[in-house]
């Protein structure tokens, strides 16, 4: 195979950035949710309501 | 927005939302790591170098290997484009409509676009090192356009963490998105209407230059691609909509703190309320 230190590095940020990214945000999601009282975690509950 | 205040009650431990993720979340998500794992197999063992003869020499040229990048870099691209879409939709319904779900998606899409679209540059480089001999070329019209719709969503999240009025930052936001967005059909047809001024191969899919599992392969990058972009999206949706309530939810948890510390005459003062017969 050609190329291969290019294709590791290639592939290996692609999936590691997309990996640590998602990690981030599960950690960030779970940190909020202890903050929010549990009526209000429902993303979808009051969507259309109040302003921006 | 007009959202009611939330009681600043304590919080149990480990009640069963204490994460954003959902069933069919958890279920996007193990079908997504099937699906990188099936893509990397195809990519890697399964499917052919880039390997063709010259008819008059016989010298064998090509991409060779290096073309395994493709099977990641174009989905990236294109779900660069779908993410970007997205956030240019919602903008619109934060012009529009003004409310906070369609903020949040913006943002979301905004962020996670960006992400993809800084994988787009980078994996782009890395295959143009082997193939082009060089990692990058600033007079190049397609990467130079993709790099201008890179920063000008960095510089839409910049202006997201501005501090300010919510509701001014959120509609200066969507203005900035439908603006950026319009570098979107340059990205795309930049190959075409300016062919000497890139580098980049023109569209493989537009000419089904490309066959049999080779084609397969890259499909089943836009499916898996366009899994992971979905996973993202609904994640980081959930994480913004959160971000809000903590927000109301400290807000409201301080007026209550501020209440208990303040004599109810003199907030009643403080806030122009008199009772009737008191004087002024």
């Amino acid at each position: 195979m050609t190329h291969v230190g290019y294709l590791i590095a290639g592939w290996g940020i692609t999936l590691g950035t997309l990996a640590v990214y998602a990690l981030r945000l599960v950690r960030r999601g779970r940190d909020l949710s202890a903050q929010v009282p549990d009526a209000h975690r429902r993303w979808l509950e009051d969507q259309g309501s109040g302003d921006a | 927005m007009a959202e009611e205040p939330m009681s600043p009650v304590p919080l149990p431990e480990g009640t069963a939302s204490d994460t954003t993720g959902s069933r069919g979340s958890r279920l996007l998500g193990v079908l997504t790591l099937v699906g990188l794992a099936a893509l990397g197999v195809l990519a890697f063992v399964l499917t052919d170098p880039d390997v063709r003869i010259h008819p008059s020499t016989g010298a064998e040229f090509g991409q060779f290997d290096a073309v395994r990048m493709l099977y990641v870099h174009v989905p990236l691209a294109v779900m660069t484009y779908l993410a970007y879409g997205l956030c240019a939709v919602a903008s619109l319904g934060v012009l529009i409509r003004r409310t906070p779900w369609w903020d949040v998606t913006a943002h979301a899409a905004a962020e996670v676009g960006t992400v993809f679209c800084g994988l787009v540059l980078v994996t782009g480089s890395i295959w143009g090192r082997p193939v082009w001999n060089t990692w990058w070329e600033w007079g190049d019209v397609r990467l130079m356009t993709t790099l201008v719709l890179f920063l000008m969503f960095a510089g839409y999240l910049a202006l997201r963490r501005t501090t300010g009025d919510p509701r001014a930052v959120s509609r200066r936001a969507a203005v900035v998105a439908l603006v950026a967005v319009l570098d979107i059909p340059l990205v795309n047809r930049s190959v075409e209407w300016w062919e000497n001024r890139t580098l980049h191969q023109q569209s493989t899919l537009g000419d089904l230059k490309i066959e049999d599992l080779t084609l397969f392969t890259l499909m089943l990058g836009f499916l898996v691609l366009g899994m992971v972009l979905a996973w993202l999206l609904l994640h980081r949706f959930r994480v913004g909509w959160l971000e809000r309530a903590a927000l109301d939810h400290s807000v409201a948890a301080a007026i209550v703190e501020r209440r208990g510390e303040t004599p109810d005459d003199e907030l009643r003062r403080a806030v122009g309320d008199r009772s009737p017969g008191e004087p002024l």
